[in-house]
């Protein structure tokens, strides 16, 4: 009786729990997949060459390489290019010109198609805003070159039209393009004029998620359409604005480097030169390559404090953040 | 919905419309002053400064960027690179976002942090610039289009896209004996087509924006795609790039060449835009969705 209960038993328990299951082996799961790992192959190779070889590749940073030598023969220095880099006027300078062009856009170009959304948002008339959309989504697929092209274009002291303008309006010309004094504004013109429509996307996306109740409620309390701009539009698309207000913070350094390396001209230099752009001077052109890639390191490790921080600071006053 | 119709909110809506109509003026003047005065004659452009529909029409500027063969080859070159460009980063983000999107994958989540943390740290421009050259790609134009192979923000979007597929179909062509690469190809991708065309748009106008890699990473100006070009010409003014004897030099005026070579890099994107301007939108919030 014993014995039959306990093949019973046995039994149950083979049918219950079949081997693979019961145990189920990482070997097993990679031959059930082995498809789907053959189709990672190409993107993983990608990325550890691309992406994490040039990550490997820093170590030059910490040596005095030569091309020669290779990476595996040149000589170790340690921080000595970094402290090099921080003992330098050009550190501050460098600091100086790519925080006032991040403050800049903050200031002026991170505001901007949330103002032009919710602008576009209190529109009622289809066909207006369609047609809005349409004209101001076009700059965004248009590259730097042609951006920075056209500005010269307009802005040049031989022909251009807005010097044209001033003159014929008894003005004196203006070099803008030559200019320290202008630079920033028009990288901050440009920056608006490419970026600012295409920006309001994701606002309108967001504005269209708010409760047309809400709106309701408030205007039977007698909210105009400030008060209800106020108090239900904006807390609404409150955690977008932090959202890409951490984005933003992580290429607060590097944005637009393009932009500003068409804009740089030997008249500018003194304000216009960013962190990237003098690793590209120093890099590529007079092959220091050393010291430019701990510029270089400088710049990326900064960044991502910049990302972490602004992740950790938009969560401790309660918005969600993006890690 | 119940309109509020007291003098205040007419002054407002009629601030604001005229406000977004001014702001959409800007945006479209500087492109139909550009094209204006490219098919300008010399002479107008001359006399009046300020053109924005020419009284004469001239084709003397276009005549002369192409005669000679400098803009048609780098325009050729920035055809390939977007084409052939773009056909490898479908192919690749794809092979790569459907394993990611597959949850039972082992050793996924180790892939999506190394993926995820090439956006917040990279290596820089010096480093990658090695790693291109020690690979062999400078100097050809595989340089412009293998280091970008995939973007990661990209994978991320169509990861999260062909997670959020029914996965009933999938699952009964596995049963019918398909295996995983057949069922992206046959079944996954051509339900993701709106989120693929979204994104060959966002890859081809960036190869065909592309700049600064092709300034890294080429040195031989034959090689170079038309962007490059188009710095050279406008903004350095080296506008002798072409000079053929047919052409009769009073016959042009350096402004409307510049505007004209502005026009000729910028026409192939405005040609595009309006059969996906409908796509885009919808790809741009693609992005929005966590995961």
């Amino acid at each position: 009786m014993k014995e039959e209960t306990r093949a019973v038993n046995q039994a149950i328990e083979t049918i219950d729990h079949p081997l693979d299951i019961k145990r189920p082996s990482m070997w097993r799961d990679i031959v059930r997949d082995r498809w789907l790992y053959l189709m990672l192959v190409p993107g993983v190779l990608y990325f550890l060459i691309f992406k994490y070889g040039p990550m490997w590749g820093l170590v030059i940073a910490f040596q005095d390489y030569k091309p020669y030598f290779g990476v595996l023969n040149s000589e170790w220095v340690g921080f000595a290019h970094f402290i090099r880099f921080f003992s330098e006027d050009q550190f501050w300078i460098l600091f100086r010109n790519t925080a006032m062009l991040a403050l800049y856009n903050l200031t002026f170009a991170f505001p901007a198609p949330i103002i032009l959304a919710l602008m576009m948002n209190e529109v009622r008339v289809a066909l207006f805003k369609r047609t809005v959309q349409t004209l101001v989504y076009v700059p965004h697929f248009v590259s730097w070159v042609v951006v920075v092209g056209i500005f010269y274009m307009l802005l040049t002291t031989e022909g251009g039209i807005i010097n044209e303008l001033i003159v014929m309006m008894g003005g004196e010309k203006i070099p803008f393009l030559l200019s320290s004094d202008w630079f920033r504004p028009l990288i901050t013109m440009q920056t608006i004029w490419k970026e600012a429509g295409w920006g309001t996307i994701i606002y309108l996306a967001a504005l269209a998620g708010v409760d047309p109740q809400l709106y309701e409620a408030a205007r039977i309390d007698g909210a105009g359409r400030w008060r209800q701009m106020w108090h239900i539009t904006l807390p609404g698309i409150r955690s977008t604005i932090v959202i890409l207000l951490i984005l933003r913070m992580g290429d607060f350094l590097d944005t637009s480097f393009e932009q500003v390396f068409l804009m740089l001209n030997t008249m500018n230099r003194d304000v216009g030169e960013v962190f990237d752009t003098y690793v590209y001077t120093r890099g590529m052109t007079q092959a220091q390559y050393s010291y430019s890639a701990a510029v270089g390191m400088f710049k990326s490790v900064f960044g991502l404090v910049l990302v972490l921080g602004a992740n950790w600071l938009a969560k401790k006053f309660g918005e969600e953040g993006i890690y | 919905m119940v309109q509020d119709r007291s003098f205040a909110s007419r002054l407002f809506d009629v601030v604001n419309y005229t406000l977004l109509a001014l702001f959409a003026m800007i945006t479209v003047l500087p492109f139909i002053y550009v094209i204006a005065v490219s098919f300008a004659t010399p002479e107008e452009v001359a006399r009046r400064g300020f053109i924005l529909f020419p009284t004469e029409f001239s084709l003397s500027a276009y005549k002369y960027i192409f005669s000679t063969n400098t803009l048609t080859r780098s325009l050729i070159i920035s055809i390939y690179v977007t084409v052939v460009g773009t056909i490898i980063n479908l192919i690749c983000t794809s092979l790569m976002a459907y394993p990611l999107s597959k949850r039972h994958l082992r050793m996924r989540s180790g892939l999506l942090l190394m993926v995820l943390f090439t956006m917040l740290f990279s290596g820089g421009m010096i480093p990658t610039y090695f790693v291109v050259k020690a690979v062999g790609l400078t100097n050809t134009l595989w340089a412009l289009m293998i280091p970008n192979a995939i973007s990661a923000f990209n994978l991320i979007v169509l990861k999260n896209f062909f997670q959020q597929l029914p996965e009933g179909v999938e699952e009964s062509a596995k049963i019918d004996g398909a295996n995983d690469l057949t069922v992206l190809t046959r079944i996954v991708i051509p339900l993701s087509l709106p989120a693929m065309a979204t994104l060959s748009l966002f890859y081809a106008v960036g190869h065909w924006n592309t700049f600064f890699s092709a300034i890294l990473y080429i040195n031989d100006p034959t090689k170079w795609p038309l962007q490059v070009m188009l710095r050279e010409i406008v903004i350095m003014n080296q506008d002798n790039f072409g000079y053929s004897n047919e052409i009769d030099p009073t016959e042009f005026h350096p402004i409307t060449i510049r505007m004209a070579v502005i026009v000729f890099a910028t026409v192939p994107i405005l040609l595009v835009y309006p059969f996906l301007q409908k796509h885009f939108a919808k790809g741009a919030l693609l992005g929005s969705v966590k995961g």
